[in-house]
């Protein structure tokens, strides 16, 4: 009971701090637009096309957005030593860990809100009557990438040229999430895509438990001093 | 002085073991190159499965050698372990670059192309490329106690992923061929592969003995610049 008291008041320190200086999230959701925006000028206005890689389009869009929120994860603490003095507190340090990513996957979900749409329209993806279905694929996957994100962005807190690391480090692992995010969200919205969506579901929900096991008891290892 | 050429104990048998790497090595290139017939189908490119197949098996072996390093380090901070790792995976990337040219060397007059993504050699890539991000934070972390620490954790880490990362890929490319298969091979061939895979073990062994005395000594030099 006492970490998810500790997990709430990470998140909703972050949350207040968002709230009142304002910008971070609105610039994310614009920059994953943009980059939507931008695909469609790098491979042409050929529909058939677009809708076919429209899937993994998106997803790359997630993944880029999605790293530049990744690294801005313990931004607040890294001021003014405030990540030494939530180690101060008495309790459990995992609680960081489960606070920053809900956090992390908050934000992420809430600019896929914006993105499912704007990929739509942009990429002639048909929704309709499958939004339920193409909303828990892009669960189960940002859940995957916000462990291996969150977590890897406390291991490249002290590192030198950590701009680079934290990519570096993590796309190779997220290898099997956009696999089964792109793979099951393009058999639900492209017809003529093959291959069922059970199979990548069970493989997503397999790397979201593995690694939120993995990560959530290796994480104290990552802040000890 | 002493210090500095570090264990000692190792010098007896470290030197018996380069001697029957070299050996073996030496025996399994000429048997591999000159004394077992070239490939009914293949011709001559098939010899270079001598190389290839020790060479991923090594690779495989090294990162399993990190994971089991790593975790041992992790329970028992003891820095030897540590530094078994760091050679291990210096090997194995070194190894699993190597697999990925032989492989592309065959696959150009074989398969006609480079590069395919078939599930064995697209794993193979990202392993290599998970095993550069492993090196590279040891690079970046000055500090030995932490670097020992974070590398262990990528290497249990990026360990995990493996298996994953060949189920996802083989699914993704089930769509399109089926993975090559293993062809049923002439018992002389077998037998030169077997030699060969284990003259690369037993190469594996001393360079990572080397490798390990190496970080010894580099040890004792940070803790006298350290005292200084």
């Amino acid at each position: 009971m006492e970490v998810w008291l500790r997990t709430w008041a990470i998140l909703w320190k972050d949350i207040l701090i968002e709230v009142r200086t304002k910008g971070t999230f609105n610039a994310m959701a614009f920059f994953a637009a943009l980059i939507l925006f931008i695909f469609s000028f790098a491979i042409g206005p050929d529909f058939d096309l677009l809708r076919r890689i429209a899937a993994g389009l998106l997803w790359v869009g997630i993944t880029f957005t999605g790293l530049l929120a990744l690294a801005r994860t313990y931004h607040s603490e890294e001021l003014a030593g405030g990540l030494e003095a939530l180690l101060l507190y008495p309790g459990e340090p995992r609680a960081i860990f489960l606070g920053k990513l809900v956090g992390n996957l908050a934000v992420l979900l809430l600019v896929e809100v914006i993105l499912y749409p704007v990929a739509a329209v942009l990429f002639h993806m048909d929704l309709t009557g499958k939004i339920l279905p193409v909303a828990g694929i892009a669960f189960l996957g940002t859940l995957g990438f916000s462990v291996i994100g969150t977590f890897y962005a406390a291991l490249t807190l002290h590192l030198r040229a950590r701009e680079v690391m934290l990519p570096l480090l993590v796309l190779p692992l997220l290898v099997p999430v956009l696999l089964g995010a792109v793979s099951a969200t393009a058999a639900l919205v492209d017809p003529a895509a093959a291959g069922g969506v059970a199979g990548w579901v069970r493989l997503l929900i397999a790397f979201d438990v593995l690694y939120f096991v993995v990560c959530t008891w290796t994480f104290p290892v990552l802040l000890e001093r | 002085m002493t210090e500095l050429t570090a264990s000692p104990r190792l010098k007896g048998w470290h030197r018996l073991l380069a001697f029957l790497a070299v050996a073996t090595t030496v025996v399994g290139s000429i048997i591999g190159l000159f004394v077992v017939p070239p490939d009914a189908m293949q011709g001559n490119v098939q010899r270079l499965m001598y190389l290839h197949v020790p060479a991923a098996w090594l690779a495989f072996l090294a990162f399993f050698i990190v994971f089991v390093m790593a975790v041992l380090y992790l329970i028992q901070r003891d820095p030897r372990w540590d530094m078994i790792a760091a050679g291990s995976a210096e090997i194995g990337v070194l190894f699993t670059a190597l697999t990925l040219i032989l492989g592309s060397l065959w696959g150009k007059p074989i398969w006609g192309v480079w590069w395919t993504w078939d599930p064995r050699l697209t794993t193979t890539a990202i392993l290599l490329v998970i095993y550069v991000g492993y090196l590279a934070v040891r690079s970046f972390a000055a500090d030995p106690e932490r670097r020992a620490r974070w590398s262990a954790v990528v290497g249990i880490v990026g360990f995990a992923d493996v298996p994953i990362v060949y189920l996802s890929v083989t699914w993704w490319r089930s769509l399109h061929q089926p993975p090559s298969s293993p062809m049923s091979m002439a018992p002389s061939m077998l037998w030169t592969l077997m030699l060969n895979v284990v003259a690369f073990t037993l190469l594996f062994g001393y360079l990572l003995v080397r490798k390990y005395q190496v970080a010894v000594a580099e040890r004792a030099l940070e803790d006298r610049e350290a005292m200084r």
